[in-house]
């Protein structure tokens, strides 16, 4: 079977500056791939390139199957759903409008029914009827998030989702995307926080200059060499009742100027 | 509710026009009034029916216009402030009118209101062109004032280099804007533009609407969007067009009226588009009656009146945007 999404050596570039740099990835349907990297390492280029939004100048990107750049708008948008980190919404639209979005080409109450249902999948039922502007950043990140699972597509591109939330609503937004996974969508999301990528993700890619250093379960992919290597983090896992818990500093090869003595760079790699 | 919104507009618009035939700067006598309405080509018939009606309609289909091309748009930019006079496509429009006259071509029908269109289409593109590469909307508002002062210095130029002090005056009356003296034939020429343009725009309106969200998920909705944005920008370059070539410029109109029935849709930017049209053609229309009832000597210019008035407003409105932008 073909994966949901599939980049093969993918290369791109913005503005003089190679963002996507032989990227290969593959996301499965009722999977949850989790990208991380360093701030740059081409976590959101990646998935703008599954979008459609990034052209490659090599490499394929394919959505269940077919390079997105043979795919019509309307195809590609049944295919994936995407969820930039951008949260700015021009007007102030009720929220129901807005998660009706994601549904252009159902009938006015069919994208009005799937709306509320995404909006109550994110806790954000109560606010149907309540403008954008009047909300706070963690209300308008849960409607913008439902109007990317109201989208009757394959799978979700989420971008950064929990930049910026509450501890509670990034754990909320995690489950629903891991949820949404477990129903058969392949969902592949960019995060900074390792720890949540370790404990909601199937399969965790590691990029770094625009590369996929490692593709694998999580705690093979974040091994402590990675860390050191792309994060410059001298760290561990640790194993606690919820999951997995990174703990560690930042990794400076010489004398090292804010870290503490003793946690050598050795002990740990 | 946008459909009780319609109905009130339009009844404050028939309400408007009956005013603007009843009232003007030579009061008629109620014996007149009769005499005018069983006879239209009699002296007072003449004032209602040849003159002040095609004015007053003038007026409103212009008005809707600039109402039109506002709430497009500011849809289209994602932008408060985006106005056709603001960001400078009146200008350019005014522009390509005032080359027309001063070329010697007023006299070839249709050739000043073609060059208007020309103008409009042509600042409107520049415009989207800019908004699909920088994001940031103050940028946008600087780059149309640029494009504005920019066409403004070439009309100056016209206006300078103009062999004929006719035709210098000519242009001198496009750029102050004004309904005065409009016949049944400038009745005839701008409606048929505003009418498409409202056809074209509500082709768009859907697009406009998924803009809300910005570019890129715009991008990856589904939608044609890049049919929709063209059919946008000539829905705005059209209905721009027409009202500068039949009124000269006319500005913030288009920035007024969308905000004030932007709150009576809920912000949709789709159904913002008929009741923006026909609060313009209301406030145009009111504005045209003051204009010609305030008792000064020379009379006030349309343009100058709602400059006056939509000057302190944009500001107010670039107040509480900047506001909105600092989030």
């Amino acid at each position: 079977m073909t994966a949901s999404l599939t980049m093969w050596d993918a290369d791109a570039w913005i503005g003089g500056r190679q963002v996507l740099n032989g990227a290969d990835l593959q996301v499965e349907a009722g999977e949850l791939v989790a990208v991380v990297g360093p701030n740059g390492a081409g976590k959101s280029s990646l998935i703008r390139a599954f979008a459609g939004l990034l052209p490659l100048t090599g490499g394929v990107a394919r959505l269940q199957g077919d390079d997105v750049r043979t795919l019509s708008a309307r195809q590609r948008a049944e295919r994936v759903a995407y969820l930039p980190q951008e949260r700015r919404i021009a007007w102030n639209l009720p929220a129901i409008e807005i998660a009706a979005l994601g549904a252009p080409f159902l009938s006015g109450s069919e994208a009005r029914a799937a709306a509320q249902a995404a909006l109550k999948e994110v806790e954000a039922g109560h606010l149907a009827d309540r403008g954008v502007a009047e909300m706070s950043g963690g209300e308008r990140a849960r409607v913008l998030l439902a109007r990317a699972l109201a989208a009757p597509a394959k799978a979700l591109l989420v971008d950064e989702p929990i930049a910026g939330l509450d501890p509670d609503a990034q754990l909320l937004v995690l489950e629903r995307l891991k949820a949404r996974a477990r129903a058969g969508q392949a969902v592949l999301v960019s995060l900074h926080d390792l720890t949540l990528a370790a404990r909601y993700a199937d399969r965790v890619g590691v990029m770094d200059h625009g590369m996929v250093e490692a593709e694998a379960p999580p705690m093979t992919a974040l091994e402590p060499e990675v860390l050191q290597r792309v994060f410059s983090l001298s760290a561990r896992w640790i194993e606690s009742p919820d999951g997995p818990l990174l703990s560690g500093l930042r990794y400076s090869p010489g004398s090292g100027s804010g870290v503490r003595s003793g946690s050598s760079p050795d002990t740990v790699a | 509710m946008s459909t009780r919104l319609i109905l009130l507009l339009s009844l404050a618009i028939g309400a408007a026009l009956v005013l603007a035939v009843l009232f003007g700067e030579s009061p008629l006598t109620v014996a007149q009034f009769g005499e005018a309405v069983r006879d239209p080509a009699s002296g007072p018939g003449e004032v209602l029916w040849a003159v002040r009606a095609p004015r007053a309609v003038t007026a409103l289909m212009v008005g809707a216009a600039l109402g039109l091309a506002g709430a497009v748009m500011q849809g289209l930019l994602r932008n408060p402030l985006a106005d056709p006079g603001v960001l400078g496509v009146s200008a350019v429009a005014a522009l390509g009118a005032a080359s027309a006259i001063v070329l010697g071509a007023a006299g070839t029908p249709g050739a000043v209101e073609i060059s208007a269109l020309a103008g409009a289409g042509f600042a409107g593109g520049l415009l989207v062109l800019f908004s699909a590469r920088v994001r940031a909307p103050e940028a946008l508002i600087l780059f149309g004032v640029a494009v504005s002062s920019f066409a403004g210095a070439a009309t100056a130029l016209i206006f300078n280099l103009s062999p004929s002090p006719i035709a210098s005056a000519e242009v001198m009356s496009w750029l102050l804007g004004s309904v005065q003296n409009r016949s049944w034939i400038d009745v005839l020429w701008v409606t048929p533009a505003v009418l498409l343009s409202a056809g074209l725009a509500a082709l768009a309106a859907p697009g406009l609407k998924m803009l809300s969200l910005g570019e890129e998920t715009a991008r990856t909705s589904g939608l044609p969007m890049a049919r929709l944005r063209l059919l946008a920008l000539l829905a705005a370059a059209l209905a721009t067009g027409a009202a500068v070539a039949v009124s000269g410029v006319i500005g913030f109109v288009g920035l007024a009226a969308p905000h004030l029935v932007r709150a009576a849709v809920r912000g949709d930017p789709a159904r913002l588009l008929a009741p923006a049209a026909l609060a313009g053609g209301l406030m145009l229309v009111g504005a045209d009656l003051l204009a010609r009832i305030t008792s000064t000597d020379q009379e006030l210019k349309l343009g100058v009146f709602t400059a006056l008035v939509g000057a302190p407003l944009f500001a107010l409105i670039a107040w509480r945007a900047a506001r909105e932008w600092r989030l």
